[in-house]
């Protein structure tokens, strides 16, 4: 084998093997995580208790901190970067770069990525974009505070806000890195799953989650072009004085702005943000649901209800996806005829979305259950499908959006849905494929306490933030007690912040299974969990190559279970039709 | 696989068809997407109460010349591969590709142009939507020329004797980069 003499640096650094690619993805994620997830503690701090103050963190943060208080402009700051870090640098790099990379190859049955160099290209082009990210806080005016979303004229004046500054810079420039990288892996999803089919692997016969994956892929290659156009004109904005995004008459610090043009218009950055912004959501969703359709059939025994279904729901998603995005404009400033067009639009997503989150309902009818982490995990994930999408309703409908909008109903919402659904997805891929990736076993005792910690909380910490909204809280509020109107609500701040750390503090007992179990956990066999994908028919880990002699061969769907009389219960996909000896089997 | 045979030996059994097409496919869309994304921005900006249109170089329209004749020598390489005279294929690549340097070149000398006129990145919207376009676009050329550099290199090791698809890829991206700037040069004139 060719890894034999290749070196330490190749083989675990600059590889080219798309399952080291995927495990490099999955723990940048995981360091990345830890950040997100800590600036998050502080926010929550601040909110429950606004008045006081706290000299240990003063000592350990003296940038953020001043005599103990979280600086203002500093929770601005920590506010974006949890927004960015998490849906760009944990839950993208998780959910589609590390799983998608991992994956993709085991279940079509390639032996690697179409283009393995530019694979390792775009691993090592995300690793800057991450550092740059988390160097912008040392930015003399902190790191980035206009949000994730990084509207002008705060993201396009230096002058504009204490994080209007370099930090701001550094955050273009990390997006831009970040945003070359996922182009170029989008490339190779798209790519390898056209090409690198197994014989008899027809697009019929994938798995979903590949399905997800193939189209998440092709929503990122359409929509981020748009990010990069707005991210340009938003650099020439800042660093060129252009005013493409700057209207005039702009007055900061009492002084009116009167060097440059003006005319430009903020609403146009906000269209072509959002042209990205929503799509992006499904580009998150779509493969966390292909991961608990696989997750599902294998711990419910029972081929997935609607295959064909399913894939047409996600393609009308996709392509509704991408001509919604004025949903998130509704107070922007929008011709009502328009604003009632985008409503209409957004609630026709729901009808093949709930027939995805019905179809995996249905898939679990006469089941014959085997309830592991993994399961139990997806279990949970279609219940938050159901709850997160009951306030994505009002939230579609612009005459309900007006009131809620930037609220804490939608802070609580979109956690349900892309933080809650996906990092649900991430758990459940983690129990599910960890024997395939690491050789070993995660401990199931330890993963059902992790499970039962996390789950009850974090549905409602992110449920009560609906009510915080109901109540006319504002999202980006640093201290909520300076309104009158929010006082009485006040105590649900102080729950929300008690659940999410305990949820947060549970995170570590995933962790210390995961590290734990990747030394010390029983050694996998090659299919411990009786499943049929191609991934499963080869060795606990994969070698280099993925198989260790000649390709398998798909000769049926990948998803049958208890469908014949076999001893086992279910078919692999790689199993010949007839058992008869001699005879030649070809693939359909 | 056998294992006194390395992975690369048995390419063979990695299965799949050359990717090529379908990644040159995908890059194709991306950058469609991206002048997309330009041109909304500049049909939505011109709107602006203080658009007022500028008059671009004339050199603008021989660099599009310069650009044209470019993609007719990249077909005559194309050609002479089919007829299998690499020499003939190797000196047109070699003319398309100087002529792609050259292009970019008279981009700047246009940009230089303006400047001098007053018309600077930051006078104005039109004026910085053609620094903007004719950049990025610039950057797409750039891109161009080091392919149709690496084609002629292919060729000149005859590479390209029963089957020329990098040429053909090289091409079709040229003529893209090519008809993308055309369309730019449309927006940038007419509106």
């Amino acid at each position: 084998m060719s890894e034999t003499h290749t070196g330490f640096w190749r083989r675990y650094v600059f590889s080219t093997d798309h399952k080291t690619i995927g495990k490099q993805y999955y723990f940048t994620a995981m360091v990345m995580a830890l950040f997100a997830a800590a600036w998050s503690m502080l926010l929550r701090l601040q909110l429950a208790w606004p008045q006081q103050t706290w000299p240990v963190l003063g000592k350990l943060f003296p940038g953020l901190y001043q005599d103990g208080v979280l600086l203002p402009e500093r929770y601005l700051s920590l506010v974006t970067m949890h927004g960015t870090v998490m849906i760009f640098f944990v839950i993208s790099l998780a959910l589609v770069s590390g799983f998608g990379n991992f994956i993709i190859p085991l279940q079509i049955g390639a032996r690697d990525m179409a283009y393995p160099f530019l694979n390792m290209l775009s691993y090592w082009t995300v690793v800057p974009a991450c550092l740059i990210m988390l160097g912008s806080f040392f930015a003399p005016d902190g790191a980035a505070g206009s949000g994730w979303t990084a509207y002008p004229p705060l993201s396009a004046l230096s002058e504009a806000a204490p994080g209007s500054g370099l930090g701001q810079t550094l955050w273009i420039l990390a997006m831009a890195l970040w945003i070359a990288s996922f182009t170029m892996g989008g490339l190779n999803f798209i790519t390898t799953i056209l090409n690198l089919r197994t014989r008899g692997m027809s697009m019929r016969r994938m798995p979903l989650t590949v399905w997800t994956l193939f189209i998440a892929s092709i929503l990122g290659v359409l929509c981020f072009p748009a990010l990069t156009a707005a991210a340009i004109m938003l650099l020439l904005d800042r660093v060129g004085a252009t005013s493409f995004f700057l209207p005039s008459g702009l007055v900061v610090g009492g002084q009116l702005l009167s060097y440059r043009g003006g005319g430009g218009s903020p609403l146009l950055f906000q269209h072509l943000f959002w042209f990205l912004g929503h799509p992006e959501v499904y580009v998150l969703v779509l493969p966390a649901l292909g991961i608990i359709f696989d997750v599902v059939a294998v711990g419910g025994r029972r081929p997935v209800f609607g295959y064909r279904t399913s894939i047409g729901a996600l393609i009308v998603v996709a392509v509704l996806s991408m001509i919604v995005w004025g949903h998130h404009m509704f107070v922007s400033g929008m011709s009502p005829y328009v604003g009632e067009y985008f409503s209409v639009a957004t609630v026709t997503i729901t009808a093949p979305f709930a027939v995805l989150a019905m179809n995996l309902v249905a898939s679990l009818w006469r089941a014959e259950i085997r309830l592991n982490t993994a399961l139990l995990f997806a279990l949970a994930l279609i219940a938050a499908v159901g709850i997160g999408g009951i306030g994505g309703i009002f939230l579609a409908t612009a005459t309900s959006d007006i009131y809620l909008h930037n609220s804490y109903f939608v802070v609580g919402h979109f956690h349900l849905m892309i933080a809650v659904v996906t990092f649900f997805a991430i758990f459940a891929g983690t129990y599910h494929w960890f024997p395939k990736m690491f050789g070993r076993q995660m401990n199931e005792t330890l993963g059902r306490l992790h499970f039962w910690l996390t789950v009850p909380a974090v549905i409602v910490g992110f449920v009560a933030m609906h009510l915080l909204g109901m109540g006319g809280e504002q999202r980006h509020l640093y201290d909520p007690t300076v309104y009158q109107f929010l006082r009485p609500i006040q105590w649900l701040n102080v729950f929300i912040s008690i659940v999410l750390a305990l949820a947060a503090a549970a995170q570590f007992i995933f962790l210390g299974n995961l590290f734990y179990s990747l030394v010390r956990g029983p050694v996998a066999a090659s299919n411990p969990w009786a499943a049929t994908t191609l991934e499963w028919s080869t060795p606990s880990p994969a070698p280099h190559g993925n198989w260790p002699g000649e390709l398998p061969v798909a000769y049926r769907g990948p998803y049958e279970y208890r469908v014949d009389d076999s001893p086992e219960g279910y078919t692999p996909q790689h199993l010949p039709p007839s058992p008869a000896p001699g005879a030649v089997p070809v693939p359909v | 696989m056998p294992a006194s045979m390395t992975l690369e030996q048995s390419t063979s059994s990695w299965g799949g068809r050359r990717p090529y097409p379908i990644g040159l496919g995908v890059v194709l869309v991306t950058v469609a997407m991206l002048f997309s994304a330009f041109v909304a921005a500049l049909l939505v900006r011109r709107t602006g109460a203080d658009w007022t249109g500028i008059e671009l170089p004339p050199l603008v329209w021989a660099n599009t010349g310069i650009l044209l004749v470019s993609s007719a020598a990249v077909e005559f390489a194309r050609r002479a591969v089919r007829r299998g005279s690499t020499e003939t294929a190797v000196r047109w690549l070699g003319v398309a590709a100087t002529l792609g340097l050259l292009f970019l070149a008279g981009q700047l000398a246009a940009w230089h142009e303006l400047t001098a006129q007053g018309l600077a990145l930051a006078s104005g919207p039109h004026a910085a939507f053609f620094y903007l376009l004719s950049g990025t676009h610039g950057a797409h050329v750039l891109a161009g020329v080091v392919a149709l550099f690496w084609a002629r290199a292919r060729a000149a090791r005859g590479a390209y004797r029963s089957q020329a698809s990098g040429l053909t890829h090289a091409a079709i991206f040229w003529h893209f980069v090519g008809g993308v700037w055309l369309l730019l040069l449309a927006v940038l004139t007419t509106l």
